[in-house]
């Protein structure tokens, strides 16, 4: 590739010294925060090593029987980290989180993979798995806000969801408000994000494609197509959620389970 | 539909609920009957399981065993809802939807339920005047009702599909003795406008109210109606 400048180590630790910046304000701004920023800074420096050596591997043996592995664990990640989120939880909230994530970024990056972009194989890890990646990244969003949403609002709106009930609402008529809600909470981030989309933020890939030679009108194109794979997964994954959700807390006698919500014994946001 | 003078409105038997954490018995087996033209006060202390026996009446809880039916039939899961249309349970804090409460005198005909029978202006006004308030109260805010207008108006919006049966959790707990007379005089209305063929049974801690709003008496003590 013409012109495209390597870097070494030393060059990483040039950049990586720029931490200091952040713990020089830290210190003087009193914020307490130099230790989460060292943790912080070597947890980035150590998992980039490590993917970047996995997929340095991964990339070397491009078989099924790797990649196929490699994507499936990613997407539990993701889905063990989406469900991490909110105040509160339910029996089984960890599986609906997975199974949500899991059937809409595979769905979706199928179509990106066999129809979009047509690869060959199909497994061709230099595709694949970024393209999973970033499904998945925006798709966990999307996931852990419904989930998030759909607990809030129906603790907050528990009076108005039993008086639909006794009034003889279906489980469903009953749950649509606050499922409606959460389908939106979850899918505007992705929303927000296409409409700045190249005004605001230049996203990671395209930039990175440039930076590696491509030019910018191919990588805008490759974004485009991103773009579109991201919302939909992130829809998908959202929406099935929150139907997850709502068959765990709704029992086919058309009763709200109030007494399955559970506030989480710590708090985790992230 | 034909009422049988001889077949109780709700038959429950051996009504029994844990508490599902702690595994204590909330509701001792209870069997109760209830008929047409019956009203039924339920008191006793807070804790002892009124509101359980009532939210197990509306099938709001799940119960670990006895079973409950509507004029000598089991109820279907499927039949839930149109049960719960005739058997209307009203909670001691009344849940008002965003909007007017025209709004949410509206709201029970957006459902499934209620697709043969349409909103009555004309009726919920003449409801509205029995509880003492004329009819511009339908344009006011329902984030701006006091307690006890909240409760006329939830009040209002069950009373306007004619249910058969009342099942009232301490409505009027919460709520001035003026506005408590309002309710109980709704209630009563709607009692006496079909002789014998409607029933209720309201929870009450109020003795004297207790004595208002019902004839036949049961007491609820740590799970057991008595």
């Amino acid at each position: 590739m013409s012109g495209y400048q390597n870097l070494s180590l030393l060059d990483i630790a040039i950049a990586a010294a720029l931490i200091v910046v952040n713990g020089a304000l830290s210190v003087a701004l009193k914020l307490d925060l130099e230790r989460k920023l060292a943790w912080a800074a070597v947890r980035s420096v150590v998992q980039l090593l490590a993917i970047g050596y996995v997929l340095g591997w991964v990339f070397q043996f491009s078989r099924w029987y790797v990649v196929l592995p490699l994507m499936a664990l990613m997407t539990l990640i993701a889905g063990l980290s989406a469900s991490n989120r909110g105040r509160r939880t339910y029996l089984g909230q960890r599986v609906d989180s997975v199974v949500s994530i899991w059937v809409s970024s595979w769905l979706v990056a199928a179509v990106g993979l066999f129809v979009v972009i047509r690869i060959h194989p199909w497994y061709e890890p230099q595709y694949a798995i970024p393209i999973l990646g970033m499904i998945l990244g925006n798709t966990l969003t999307g996931v852990s806000l419904g989930i998030e949403r759909m607990t809030e609002e129906l603790t907050a709106g528990r009076g108005a969801v039993e008086m639909s009930l006794a009034l003889g609402a279906t489980r469903w008529e009953a749950a649509q408000g606050p499922a409606r809600q959460a389908v939106r909470a979850g899918m505007i981030p992705t929303l927000n994000q296409m409409t700045v989309v190249g005004l605001v933020s230049l996203p990671g890939m395209m930039t990175g494609q440039v930076l590696a030679g491509q030019s910018p009108l191919q990588a805008v194109r490759y974004q485009i197509v991103i773009m579109f794979f991201i919302a939909a997964s992130s829809a998908l994954g959202t929406v099935g959620a929150v139907l997850l959700t709502y068959r765990r807390l709704f029992s086919p006698e058309h009763r709200f389970m109030a007494s399955k919500l559970v506030e989480r014994e710590k708090p985790k946001r992230r | 539909m034909s009422t049988h003078a001889d077949t109780p409105l709700i038959r429950a038997t051996a009504l029994t609920r844990y508490d599902p954490v702690r595994h204590a018995v909330l509701l001792h087996p209870t069997a109760f009957s209830l008929s047409g033209g019956q009203r039924a006060v339920v008191t006793g202390p807070s804790g002892s399981g009124k509101s359980v026996f009532l939210r197990a009446l509306a099938l709001l809880d799940p119960v670990d065993d006895g079973a409950i039916q509507w004029r000598g039939k089991t109820i279907a899961r499927t039949g839930i809802p149109a049960y719960r249309r005739r058997v209307a349970y009203i909670a001691q804090r009344p849940a008002m939807l965003d909007g007017s409460v025209e709004d949410n005198l509206r709201y029970p005909f957006s459902l499934k339920v209620y697709r043969d029978v349409h909103f009555d202006r004309e009726r919920v006004i003449k409801l509205t005047r029995r509880a003492g308030r004329e009819a511009d109260f339908l344009d006011k805010r329902a984030s701006e009702l006091s307690g006890g207008e909240a409760q006329i108006a939830a009040l209002i919006r069950v009373l306007q599909v004619d249910p058969d049966v009342l099942l009232l959790d301490e409505p009027t707990a919460s709520l001035d003795p003026a506005s408590a007379l309002e309710i109980e005089a709704l209630v009563g209305a709607w009692f006496d406008d079909r002789p014998g063929e409607r029933a209720s049974i309201w929870v009450s801690h109020d003795p004297a109210q207790a004595q208002r709003v019902g004839e036949r008496q049961l007491v609820m003590t740590a799970g057991t109606l008595s």
